[in-house]
């Protein structure tokens, strides 16, 4: 997970910040469903509905920033596929919605609960995977994020579900 | 040790003895489904890994929200479903069939169950008593060729109901009313189990509307113990062998209870933009509505029209605005059609549309103007749902929603049965 301005444990970029109840149809929405099977092309809506401004405007390393339940609403996996696409290297929010949480998580999409509230657009963020914390460098504040549970995070550190399977051919989670 | 719904079919497919909440399990899966958005995900992934041979007892595809075909990429999505289906030996649910939920309720599903659908509404399947849930398409994907899903075992709400259903009051009333209260993610990795007497005594369309729901507080699924009903409803389907008896042992541990009064409900309806924004319908009385759609997998089966025709039979939409009618599958078109509801909503100035998704999510059959206003029998009024994120869904019962077709406006529909105009249950179709 190397990304601009960051080794590989951290990830430093802008945050775009979103308020509560980000849905998939905001991020990729039903009436651009034919646009599915071309995620490149579904990419450049990204979050369209939510911030017109965003897949315009989106840089490598990235960071979105939501409120509560990000990601509720439909199981499409195009979702966080599209966010990861655009070049976001992590989204941080206060809650997540399940299966957009363990979708991130199988195609690589580090997501991370941890409180967004005093988080503002454009805050230079600096978000430390191993230490378990993020670093607002505007503002000097550091909140800690929860941990992942292990089975997430083997899957995660694999690369998400498919490169999980490439390795192993089978499940092969940690306990607990 | 005591199990609830949930932890006893985990359990059962995890081969352990019993569960805890939270633990997380590999456990086996008797069902995999997908739809036409989710499932060339799948296809793809399961291509790339090389994977053909897939293990999981049922694969079944559904052609389903986008059908016919609207547009050409969409109907190569659909070429893609084909072939993979020709290919591996999974069953494919073309574009005549009807909704996924739908069609694995009436098919598919067997009570005691693992069902894991690339669709969130996957947890309709609950009220069969099957686990079911929804995740993405890679997930699903592994599923079918392993025959094997991770999952975390959910905590359970019990929500008890007792009392019976007023008239006019439908399960459609009851879930948005416990949404309402729970939030939209009060209930996140959760299981609903429901229970109790007014529980016991809903038909099964009813219980399949709740369930279907369960995902829209956050839950990982919706559950309701298979019993006497459940055996019917199987039997009805030809499927009287697929049943076994499913409830929850005494003493099983809930992280929460809730409980209802049926006979204190009221209809209600979800405003924009969010589920959980439930209003009774009275408080919304006299809010325009441009167009009003019945069908969708949470209340587009035979019953519901059955009750939207209660109101309809006889009378005429008001003159602008649009009713589309959307049965949920074949099944349900071709028992409509038999018992004169589609002539019915056709009188009564509706569009009746082929068996599917419809209008639901913004593909096609119905998609809004700016600032346009939807009463919809559907579970979502997200921003952009309906293909428009400058539309306003209100999400209501099929007697609300017919209710506002003829109304032009939103209403309580108890106030047509107090004039008169709601002929009481049973009258229609003896
Ligand atoms: S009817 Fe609507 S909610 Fe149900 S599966 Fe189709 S698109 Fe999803």
């Amino acid at each position: 997970m190397a990304t601009p301005g960051g080794s590989d444990d951290i990830l430093r970029g802008r945050a775009w910040t979103f308020g509560d109840g980000i849905s998939t149809d905001h991020i990729a929405p039903g009436r651009l469903f034919h646009l599915r099977t071309d995620l490149p092309e579904l990419a450049k809506h990204v979050l369209e509905d939510a911030n017109p401004e965003f897949a315009k405007r989106v840089k490598a390393g990235d960071l979105v920033v939501g409120g509560r339940n990000f990601g509720l609403g439909s199981s499409r996996e195009h979702a966080p596929r599209i966010i990861k696409l655009a070049g976001v290297a992590a989204v941080l929010a206060q809650s997540f919605a399940r299966i957009f949480f363990r979708n991130a998580i199988n195609v690589g999409l580090p997501v991370l609960t941890c409180d967004t509230s005093a988080i503002e657009q454009w805050d230079d963020l600096e978000v430390d995977l191993a230490a378990g914390e993020v670093r607002d460098l505007t503002t000097g504040a550091t909140v800690p994020f929860a941990p992942l549970p292990p089975v997430m995070l083997k899957i995660l550190s694999d690369g998400g579900l498919v490169e999980h399977f490439r390795k192993y051919g089978e499940f092969h989670l940690p306990e607990g | 040790m005591p199990a609830t719904i949930a932890e006893k079919i985990i359990a059962a497919h995890a081969g352990v003895e019993s569960v805890a909440a939270g633990q997380i399990v590999v456990a086996l899966v008797d069902l995999a489904v997908a739809q036409d958005g989710t499932g060339p995900l799948a296809i793809q992934q399961l291509r790339d890994l090389g994977r053909l041979q897939l293990k999981v007892p049922a694969a079944v595809f559904f052609i389903d929200h986008a059908a016919p075909s609207p547009r050409a990429e969409l109907s190569a999505a659909h070429q893609t479903i084909r072939s993979f289906c020709d290919e591996t030996g999974a069953t494919l649910s073309d574009i005549e069939m009807g909704v996924c939920h739908q069609r694995v309720a009436e098919s598919y599903a067997k009570p005691g169950d693992v069902v894991i659908g690339a669709d969130s509404h996957t947890c309709t399947a609950g009220a069969l008593g099957a686990f079911a849930t929804g995740m993405g398409s890679t997930d699903v994907a592994i599923g079918m060729a392993t025959g094997q899903t991770w999952l975390r075992v959910p905590e359970t709400f019990r929500i008890e109901v007792g009392g019976r259903f007023p008239e006019g009051v439908m399960a459609k009333d009851l879930i948005l009313t416990i949404i309402g209260r729970l939030g939209a993610d009060g209930a996140t990795y959760k299981a609903l189990e429901f229970g109790g007497p007014a529980i016991e005594a809903l038909p099964m369309h009813e219980r399949l509307t709740l369930t279907n729901m369960a995902v829209e507080a956050g839950a990982k699924t919706g559950l309701v113990g298979s019993d006497e009903t459940t055996r019917s409803y199987l039997a009805a389907q030809g499927r009287e062998g697929d049943w076994r008896p499913i409830a929850p042992d005494p003493g099983a541990v809930y992280e929460r209870s809730l409980s209802y009064l049926a006979d204190e409900l009221v209809p209600v309806v979800a405003a924009p933009h969010t589920v959980d924004n439930v209003h009774p319908a009275s408080t919304l009385a006299g809010t325009k509505v441009d167009q009003v759609l019945i069908g969708t997998c949470t209340n587009g089966r035979l019953e519901d029209l059955r009750a939207a025709a209660r109101v309809l039979r006889g009378r005429r939409r008001a003159p602008r605005t649009r009713l589309i009618v959307t049965p949920a599958s074949q099944a349900v078109w071709r028992a409509a059609a038999d018992e004169g509801l589609l002539q019915a909503f056709v009188d009564a100035g509706a569009v009746v549309t082929n068996p599917g998704c419809g209008a639901c999510v913004g593909v096609h059959e119905g998609i809004l103007a700016d600032g346009e206003v939807c009463v919809s029998t559907a579970n979502r009024n997200f921003k952009g749902r309906m293909g428009n994120p400058q539309a306003h869904i209100y999400l209501a019962s099929p007697l609300t929603a017919a209710a506002a077709a003829v109304a032009g406006e939103i209403v309580d529909p108890r106030e047509l049965a107090a004039t008169g105009e709601l002929p009481p249950k049973g009258e229609q179709h003896g």
